[in-house]
């Protein structure tokens, strides 16, 4: 175990933590994104709702709730830690910095993109996840399932709350530009046939899934979805 | 004068290195560990030596002046190594390896040593591939050669244009594998400025710790130089910055005499000066001579450029004057030839100190061949070139990157201009079959020492020589001294010896931090190169020597009074390393001129205007001067020659010819 | 032609031993030739300060024709400058223009530490290089070479991979100041050759532990490295070095 605990803590190891855990956000987020494209069956959110309870009562997807809390703090964690010693591995900064004619911007300021999110996500689940769990939601739909959707729909009422979710889809949509094929990179899946195949899922993954994650609260506040 | 004892062992000479071995007194294991033994110099020479030393069992300590072993200048050579593998079934033997050594050192080195260099070359190939050196093959997945000059068979093995630096990093890892265990110490920015001897034995040296300027006393019960060659004697050469003859000038001044210093090898294809501010001269890789044709306009002055003179008006002069060997002739004879068309006011470019060399005839021939082999039918003229110069680039294409780099011109487009530059030394401290030189426990290598080259070194063969001193050679013959070492103790470093070298460095320190003059050491560098390159350069002549002499000591004196050494000696002061070094090499011309003018003969690098033949190549005086002139330092500029007869039995000396 | 007509303000960091702080200071040079490498431009202005009696600035260089890895200049933001795929020292002051601003700095990394101006302690590199990058064969042990055939394609890579000047560009570039690229480079040239193979698994776990030993920083893949460095060594290897570690760590069951 000794030897194990030590590849983990090693700088290669550091990064497969990311990599796995960011692998596993990204597929939570494809889960997440599709169960929340019910809402355009424009049903009232009945379609969504039967969704969202069965993601409720499911005892798989309940237990799968507490690994992905663990992915997630680990993440943080441990990108956090990654910041932190990598600002420290330069301790003094150049005067003259020209990253951009080397690197793009957002694979440079992954903490940054990070933190971001990171902050987006306590006004997320306070939204919506900590209503759900904890406080409970006040009302049911017309399939007597506890209506979520009526959650959502007065959430997004608020025009700076919209704004904040748009915004912070930007912001995934870069951290998952580079944190998409990093990933692959980092686990050592790097081939010549199938890096540019994975490049470009990547790049359509991170520009569909928080598209479709933005257009949600935007049009739910300008009422295209009812 | 006296005559010097080479030690070459008795018998065959296809047997001698053999019976060598096996009959060299040898060190058991429990001693090895008490002997320790000092390298200077992580070249090849110097690595591939500290290593195998170690993994003998010696403690080794490894000194160089960069900060990693890994960038000696070994790492700049471009071309290739020599090895008589025969692997292309083209008629190479030892035995004419040996002789194309020989007969391309134009008669003026040692049989029994270039014999022994022969004869290790293999094992080289072998031992650097074993260690992962990425050498080229071909597509069934062996070793790939190419040719180079002097020689009618393909034994040269390389790594496109980086083969220096492949092996180098071989013998580093190697080196560094044993820094890991802890079998060598390795002292980085360190330069060595003072042998210490006791009893007329080496027995350490005096380093300078090059970030504090901290001077240490080191013990060895041997001491091993391999400090390359001295070429930046000429301040515009292509050695690194660093290179320096510091190392081996201290050790002549100690007793070890210096041999053949005026062996010069100026390579014919280097990138030509381009103004006051230049610094170094780069080399471009003698293979390119392999696939390109070297030429001139056949009228003077022609302002033309190179692609709009037409075929019947280039003159391929090296084809014209020598159709066996074509462009492939020998260093000394291609540089002496490109000289002799640029003074006869043929030269090209601005400067009209330049000749083309040309890859528009070669690109289309290997653009015919991809064509071939590809199935295209009668392609048009683009795309042979575009074929041909796919070929081109893979065989060369970090050469075409570096030309492009310095002189702002696309090679592939319009032909190359190149020009001689000082490049190599044959000459070095005078070596017995052992590799030690005249002071008992004080040994050499590579290019620092005299040894294999005569007067003239072969492409890809310097390489050789280095990693066949330092993995074949010195590992057995240091046996020999070091197994009647056993009793002695580890000096103590405050023994007077030790303090009194050390005084000695300190002194020479001072003095030039506080000349406290005006010009700096650059301007003396400068002057003295000057003054070598015009007289002790491609042609020599008796009047200009004895000028030069006078000049030189003139120039010591104005050093020593006026140059001017910013900061102290108690930090990292590169003006200082430099000075040092620069106060050696106007030493050092001086005595290259004193070699010049003693060597009334013309010989390989060594061209005296007065001995010549009709058709202006180098003419040999074999009665008189096959020697190797070797020069004991009296201090205060005062030499003294000895000989070492030079003797052909196997060889039958010739008037060279590669027409 | 010796003299061209650039002048230009040099940003120069300047800075006396390991323990001293330094500073940006500014000097002018004039009279540049576009003919200069970079490196003879820092002669001419050397030779100023010296003649007036200032201490030259020190920087390392050696070969000056961009192979032993020696020069590390950190200018205007790039290591080894504006130009992509050469070293400072085959920089061409053809690549700025009359009146430019040009800052220099050394390299930064907490595994380099400064020296004296632009010089920096690189002995991290080789300490990586000790703990593992080579093949345990003594002198003499070797086959013949042409015994062990070696497909030219992996031959071909393991060169790519063994072009690595040391120079430690990817680590000064690298906002992580990661020495991935230089590592990778030397387990991928040993990876993909058949000799490399009997210490394998050995070798990246321990160059690895060095690397992490010697305070780089992790690599968060932005590819900045590939893309200064002059050799062009690619991120495939680092990629291979991943998958090599991987295997070795949860894989293999040698201890290394
Ligand atoms: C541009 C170029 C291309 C070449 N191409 C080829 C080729 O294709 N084929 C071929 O066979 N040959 C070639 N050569 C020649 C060959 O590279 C050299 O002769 C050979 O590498 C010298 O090796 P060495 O070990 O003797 O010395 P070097 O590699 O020069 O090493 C000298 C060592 O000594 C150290 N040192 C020197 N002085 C001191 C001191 N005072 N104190 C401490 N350390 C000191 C240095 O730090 C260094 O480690 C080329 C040479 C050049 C310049
Ligand atoms: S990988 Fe490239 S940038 Fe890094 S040390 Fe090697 S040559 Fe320099
Ligand atoms: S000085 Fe050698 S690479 Fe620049």
């Amino acid at each position: 175990m000794s030897s194990l605990s030590k590849a983990f803590s090693s700088s290669i190891g550091k990064k497969v933590i990311m990599g796995i855990t960011g692998l596993f956000l990204i597929s939570f987020l494809l889960v997440h994104c599709f169960l929340n494209a019910f809402v355009f069956f424009n049903d009232n959110g009945l379609m969504f709702n039967i969704g969202a309870h069965f993601m409720a009562t499911n005892w798989f997807i309940r237990a799968m709730e507490f690994v992905l809390m663990g992915g997630l703090l680990l993440h943080i964690v441990q990108g956090a830690r990654l910041t932190f010693q990598n600002n420290a591995a330069r301790p003094v900064k150049y005067a003259v910095a020209n990253g951009q004619a080397n690197s793009k911007w957002y694979s440079r300021s992954m903490g940054l993109l990070g933190t971001l999110l990171l902050i987006f996500l306590i006004v997320h689940l306070g939204n919506f996840w900590v209503v759900s769990r904890f406080t409970g939601i006040p009302t049911h739909d017309a399939n007597g399932h506890e209506d979520l959707y009526a959650v959502m729909k007065k959430t997004f009422e608020n025009v700076w709350l919209v704004a904040l979710y748009a915004l912070s889809m930007i912001s995934l949509g870069y951290h998952l530009l580079h944190g998409f094929s990093s990933a692959f990179q980092t686990m050592g899946w790097n081939h010549k046939k199938y890096t540019p195949l994975i490049k470009c899922i990547g790049l359509w993954f991170s520009i569909l899934i928080p598209l479709l994650f933005a257009i949600m609260p935007i049009a739910m506040y300008f009422n295209c979805i009812k | 004068m006296s005559t010097l004892n080479s030690n070459i062992p008795a018998g065959e000479l296809t047997n001698k290195w053999t019976k060598y071995k096996s009959s060299v007194p040898l060190v058991n294991p429990a001693n090895k560990r008490n002997l320790e033994v000092i390298v200077v110099g992580s070249g090849l020479a110097g690595a591939s030596a500290a290593a195998t030393l170690a993994e003998m069992g010696y403690k080794v300590k490894c000194f160089c002046f960069q900060d990693s072993p890994r960038r000696a200048h070994s790492i700049a050579a471009q071309g290739g190594i020599n090895a008589a593998k025969n692997y292309q079934n083209d008629g190479d033997s030892t035995y004419r390896l040996f002789y194309d050594t020989i007969k391309g050192g134009d008669y003026r080195a040692r049989e029994a040593n270039v014999h022994r260099l022969a004869e290790v070359s293999s094992n080289i190939i072998d031992q650097c591939v074993a260690q992962g050196v990425p050498l080229a093959r071909e597509y069934g997945g062996l070793l790939d050669n190419r040719s180079f000059g002097g020689t009618q068979v393909q034994r040269t093995f390389y790594a496109a244009g980086q083969t220096g630096q492949q092996l180098l990093l071989g013998a580093y890892s190697a080196l560094e594998r044993q820094v890991g265990m802890g079998k060598v110490e390795m002292f980085t920015r360190h330069e060595m400025l003072e042998v210490v001897k006791v009893d007329g034995k080496a027995r350490g040296i005096i380093a300078r710790n090059l970030i504090t300027g901290e001077l240490e006393r080191h013990f060895g019960h041997a001491v091993v130089l391999a400090t390359g060659g001295y070429g930046n004697v000429f301040y515009l050469s292509t050695n690194a910055m660093g290179s320096n003859v510091t190392a081996a000038w201290k050790a002549n001044k100690q007793g070890a005499f210096f041999a053949n210093p005026c062996y010069t090898q100026i390579h014919p294809t280097c990138i030509p000066v381009s103004g006051d501010h230049q610094s170094k001269l780069t080399l471009m890789s003698e293979s390119l001579r392999n696939d390109g044709r070297i030429w001139v306009p056949k009228k003077k002055d022609d302002n033309r450029r190179a692609v709009d003179i037409p075929e019947e008006e280039r003159d391929y002069y090296l084809e014209r004057r020598y159709p066996a060997f074509g462009n492939l002739v020998p260093r000394d004879v291609a540089s002496r030839a490109a000289k002799e068309r640029c003074d006869a006011g043929y030269g090209v470019g601005a400067s009209k100190k330049a000749v083309y060399l040309d890859f528009t005839f070669n690109t289309e021939r290997y653009g015919k061949i991809e064509a071939n082999k590809n199935n295209i039918q009668n392609p048009d003229h683009a795309t042979i070139m575009r074929l041909g110069k796919e070929v081109v680039k893979e065989k060369y294409g970090n050469l075409f990157d570096m030309y492009k780099q310095i002189t702002g011109e696309d090679p592939y487009e319009t032909p190359m201009r190149i020009y001689p530059a000082v490049h190599y030394t044959m000459g070095g401290l005078w070596v017995d079959y052992n590799l030690m030189t005249t002071v008992p426990g004080l040994y050499c290598l590579g290019e620092a020492n005299f040894s294999d080259h005569g007067a003239n070194r072969l492409g890809a063969s310097a390489l050789m020589q280095g990693l066949a001193d330092g993995y074949f050679v010195l590992p057995y013959t240091i046996g020999d001294y070091l197994s009647k070492e056993l009793a002695t103790k580890a000096l103590p470093l405050d023994h007077p010896a030790f303090v009194e070298a050390e005084n000695k460095v300190k002194e020479t320190l001072d003095t030039l931090i506080n000349v406290k003059g005006t010009k700096s050491v650059d301007y003396f560098h400068k002057k003295l190169g000057l003054i070598m390159w015009d007289n002790c350069g491609m042609a020599r002549n008796e009047a200009g020597l004895k000028a030069s002499i006078a000049a030189i000591q003139q120039l010591k004196k104005d050093f020593w009074s006026d140059v001017l050494v910013p900061g102290t000696t108690d930090e990292l002061n590169t003006e200082l390393e430099k000075a040092l070094r620069v106060a050696d090499f106007i030493e050092l011309g001086e005595l290259m001129c004193i070699d010049a003018l003693n060597r009334n003969e013309s010989c390989g690098g060594h061209f005296r205007e007065e001995y010549q033949t009709e058709e202006g190549e180098a003419l040999r005086d074999d009665e008189k001067y096959a020697y190797v002139a070797a020069w004991e330092n009296k201090g205060d500029g005062e030499f003294t020659l000895h000989k070492e007869e030079l003797k052909f039995e196997n060889i039958k000396i010739a008037q060279r010819s590669y027409k | 032609m010796s003299t061209g007509n650039m002048n230009l303000t040099l940003k120069i960091w300047r800075q006396k031993n390991t323990k001293s702080k330094g500073e940006l200071v500014d000097y002018k040079v004039a009279n540049i030739s576009p003919d200069m490498s970079f490196l003879e431009m820092f002669d001419v202005l050397n030779e100023q300060l010296i003649t007036k009696g200032d201490q030259p600035i020190v920087f390392d260089h050696d070969c000056r024709e961009g192979i032993c890895g020696m020069c590390s200049m950190f200018i205007n933001g790039r290591p080894h400058g504006p130009k992509n795929g050469i070293t400072t020292c085959q920089l061409h002051m053809r690549s700025f223009k009359d009146g430019d601003t040009i800052t220099v700095e050394p390299w930064r990394a907490q595994a380099f530490p400064v020296i004296k101006d632009l010089t920096v302690d690189r002995s991290a590199f080789d300490r990586v290089i000790s703990a593992g990058g080579f093949i345990s064969v003594n002198t003499g042990n070797a086959q013949d070479a042409n015994n062990l055939p070696i497909p030219k394609a992996n031959a071909d890579a393991a060169f790519e991979a063994a072009a690595c000047i040391g120079c430690g560009a990817c680590v000064a570039t690298c906002k992580n100041a990661s020495a991935m690229l230089f590592v990778s480079a030397k387990v991928s040239q040993l990876a993909l050759l058949p000799q490399g193979q009997p210490e394998r698994y050995k070798r990246v776990q321990n160059m690895v532990a060095q690397m992490d030993a010697e305070g780089f920083g992790n690599c968060t893949n932005t590819g900045a490295c590939e893309a200064e460095c002059p050799k062009g060594i690619s991120l495939e290897n680092i990629a291979r070095m991943n998958r090599d570690y991987l295997s070795a760590k949860f894989v293999s069951q040698e201890e290394a």
